[in-house]
C-alpha cells in the first residue's frame, strides 16, 4: 500500500515535471538565444547553452532600436499605453458588471445582450471605420488611438465578473440591504471586496493583452516614434532593414519582462484568489 | 413598504444602474455602434480611402462567394484551425486540471510553470521563437536530425504541417483554461464526492457524473471565449508563416487586413468582415441555446 502510494508519487511528479519541461523549453530557448552569438542561434539550435556569450552585443545592439528610435521608447509607449488602458478599462467593467448582475433598471436585459454582442463582434470589423475616424479626428500616429478602445471597459471582463458576482449569493445583498445599505453601498461594502479576485484577474488580463496587442497598433501606428513594443520587434523581423537575430531575441525577451514581473507578483492572488472567494463559507 | 415607496426605489435603480454602466455605453457607442453603422454602409461600396464611396449594391458579396478563391481558402484554412485548436486545448487543459487538483508538493510551481505559456503566447516575442523553432535551421530541424531525420523543409516552409506549428502553439497556451477549471474543481464540495464515495460511485463515474456537470459553466465560459478568439487569430499567422507556404496558414483575418491595407480595399474587406460577424454570431447562438441542455447553474434551484 505504502509502496504503490510512492510510485503513484512518483509518476506523478515525473510527468508534470516533463510537462513543465515542455512548456518552459520556447521560453528558455528564447532566454539562452539572447545571449548566444549570431552564427550560433542556427547551429544546433536545440542547446540551451551557449558556446560563446554575446549578452552584451546582443541587447545593447537591440536596445538602441531601429529607424533612431530606441527600444526605450516603444517600452514607454506600451506603458502608457497599457497602463491607463487597463486601470480605465477595468473600472468600467466592474461598474457595469455589478449594474447587470445585481440591479434591475430599465433596459439592462437588452445592454447586458449588446455587451455578449461585442463579445463576438472581431474587433477587425471595426478597425476600417475606426481607422477612418481616427484618421479623420488626427489621431493616427497618436497614441490615443490605442487607448481609447479599451478604456471604456470590454466585454470580457464584464462578462468574467458579471459570472462572478452571480455566483457570490443574494442573501448577502439581501441582508445588507435589510440593514439599511443602499446599491452602492452595497457595491462598496459587500460586493466589491468579494469581487477583488475577479479584478485581480481583468488586471492581469488586460495588461497583457493590451501590452501584447498587435493588430491595433500595426493599424493605428506608421511612425516608429509611436510604436508600441510588439509592433517594434515586427520591425526586427524585416530583414532587409536587420539581419540582427541575436538584438532581435534579446529584445523579444526584455518585451516579456513587464509581463513575467507582473506575473510573478499576483500569480498567488490570481490562482488562489479565485477559489477561496465569498463561495466558500 | 409602501407600494409608493416600492415605484420610487425602481427609479432609482434606473438612475443608478445607467451611472454605473454609462462609461461602458459611450465606449459601446463610439467604438462599437458608430462603426458598426460605418461598416455596413461600406460594405455595399467600393471604396479605396482615396476616392469617396461609390454603391455597388452586393457586388463585394457576390464577388466574395464566386470569384475570390482567397476567401474559401482562409475560411477553410479558419474552420480547420478553430476545430483543431479549442477542443485540444480544453481536453488538455481539463486533463492537467485535474492531474493538479490533489494534495502533492511543488502544486504552486507545477500550476505557475504551465500557466506562464498563456500570458505570454499571444505576443509577438513568442511567435517569433516558433518561428525561430519550427523554422529553416531551427530547434524542430536540428533535433530531427540528431535521430536521423534529414528534412529538406522545415515544418513551416511545408504546406501540409505548417498550420499545425500555429496550432500547437495555441494548445501550448493552455494554461489560463486550466487555471479557471482548476479553480472550479476546487469549489465543488467535498461532501458530494464522499456521498458518491459511499454510494460506490468509481472515479470515472464520479469524474462524468460530478466533476464534469460542476465545470459546465466554466466549460462554457471557455468554449465561447475560444472558439470566438480562434477565429480572430491573427498575429501568429502574420509573423510565423505570412499567410504562407499556398496560402495554407490564410487565417481569414489575415486574408481581411491585406484587402484592407495592402490593398485598401476597404469595401470590399467591410463586406468580408460582415461574414466573419455572421459566422461567429452563428457559433455563438448555437452554444447559447445548447447551454439548458447540458450547463448546470447552482443559483437556479
Amino acid at each position: 500500500m505504502e509502496a504503490n502510494k510512492k510510485s503513484k508519487s512518483f509518476i506523478f511528479h515525473l510527468s508534470t515535471i516533463l510537462l513543465g519541461l515542455i512548456m518552459i523549453y520556447p521560453l528558455l530557448w528564447l532566454v539562452s538565444s539572447s545571449f548566444k552569438n549570431n552564427s550560433e542561434i542556427f547551429v544546433n539550435s536545440y542547446s540551451l547553452i551557449p558556446k560563446h556569450w554575446d549578452i552584451v552585443k546582443n541587447y545593447s545592439s537591440g536596445w538602441k532600436g531601429i529607424g533612431g528610435v530606441s527600444f526605450g521608447t516603444f517600452m514607454w509607449n506600451s506603458v502608457i499605453v497599457s497602463v491607463i488602458g487597463t486601470v480605465g478599462g477595468v473600472l468600467s467593467s466592474v461598474l457595469a458588471a455589478y449594474a447587470f448582475a445585481r440591479i434591475k433598471f430599465f433596459g439592462s436585459k437588452f445592454w447586458f445582450f449588446c455587451v455578449m454582442m461585442t463579445l463576438m463582434i472581431p474587433n477587425q470589423v471595426m478597425v476600417v471605420p475606426q481607422f477612418i475616424i481616427f484618421k479623420k479626428l488626427g489621431l493616427i500616429n497618436n497614441l490615443a488611438a490605442l487607448i481609447i478602445p479599451w478604456v471604456f471597459g470590454s466585454a470580457f471582463f464584464i462578462f468574467l465578473t458579471v459570472q462572478f458576482i452571480r455566483g457570490l449569493p443574494i442573501e448577502l445583498d439581501e441582508a445588507a440591504e435589510i440593514d439599511g445599505c443602499n446599491k452602492i453601498q452595497i457595491f462598496t461594502k459587500i460586493i466589491f471586496p468579494l469581487v477583488v479576485p475577479a479584478v485581480i484577474t481583468s488586471t492581469i488580463f488586460s495588461f497583457y493583452w493590451i501590452w501584447q496587442d498587435f493588430f491595433q497598433p500595426l493599424i493605428f501606428m506608421s511612425d516608429p516614434k509611436h510604436f508600441t513594443v510588439s509592433l517594434a520587434l515586427n520591425l526586427y523581423l524585416d530583414p532587409n532593414s536587420n539581419n540582427n537575430y541575436g538584438g532581435m531575441l534579446a529584445m523579444s525577451v526584455v518585451s516579456l519582462i513587464p509581463v513575467v514581473i507582473i506575473f510573478l507578483i499576483f500569480q498567488k492572488q490570481l490562482v488562489e484568489g479565485v477559489a477561496t472567494s465569498g463561495l466558500k463559507d | 413598504m409602501s407600494r409608493k415607496k416600492k415605484a420610487l426605489n425602481f427609479g432609482n435603480q434606473n438612475i443608478i444602474g445607467y451611472i454605473l454602466i454609462a462609461p461602458w455605453l459611450i465606449g459601446f457607442l463610439i467604438m462599437y455602434l458608430i462603426p458598426m453603422a460605418i461598416s455596413i454602409y461600406y460594405s455595399f461600396t467600393k471604396y479605396n480611402l482615396l476616392s469617396a464611396p461609390v454603391f455597388i449594391g452586393f457586388d463585394n458579396f457576390t464577388r466574395m462567394f464566386f470569384h475570390d478563391k482567397s476567401f474559401w481558402k482562409s475560411l477553410r484554412v479558419t474552420f480547420y484551425y478553430v476545430f483543431m485548436l479549442v477542443p485540444l486545448r480544453l481536453i488538455f487543459a481539463f486533463i492537467v486540471a485535474m492531474l493538479l487538483n490533489s494534495k502533492r508538493k511543488f502544486l504552486g510551481v507545477y500550476r505557475a510553470v504551465y500557466y506562464v505559456p498563456s500570458i505570454v503566447g499571444g505576443s509577438v516575442a513568442v511567435s517569433i521563437v516558433w518561428k525561430q523553432i519550427f523554422g529553416n535551421d531551427g530547434v524542430a530541424m536540428s533535433l530531427l536530425s540528431i535521430i536521423g531525420i534529414h528534412q529538406k523543409i522545415s515544418f513551416i516552409g511545408n504546406p501540409s504541417t505548417a498550420i499545425w506549428t500555429i496550432i500547437s502553439l495555441g494548445v501550448w497556451q493552455f494554461g489560463s483554461a486550466m487555471l479557471i477549471f482548476l479553480a472550479a474543481l476546487k469549489q465543488v464540495p467535498k461532501s458530494i464526492y464522499e456521498a458518491a464515495g459511499i454510494d460506490g460511485a468509481g472515479y470515472f463515474t464520479q469524474v462524468f457524473k460530478i466533476t464534469i456537470p460542476m465545470l459546465t459553466p466554466v466549460i462554457f465560459f471557455n468554449l465561447i471565449l475560444q472558439v470566438i478568439n480562434a477565429f480572430k487569430a491573427f498575429t501568429e499567422s502574420y509573423i510565423i508563416t505570412q499567410g504562407g507556404p499556398l496560402d495554407s496558414t490564410l487565417f481569414y483575418v489575415l486574408n481581411l487586413y491585406r484587402k484592407s491595407f495592402t490593398y485598401f480595399e476597404m469595401g470590399y474587406s467591410s463586406a468580408m468582415a460582415w461574414i466573419l460577424v455572421l459566422i461567429i454570431g452563428i457559433f455563438t447562438i448555437i452554444l447559447f441555446k445548447s447551454q439548458s441542455a447540458w450547463v448546470h447553474y447552482e443559483s437556479k434551484e
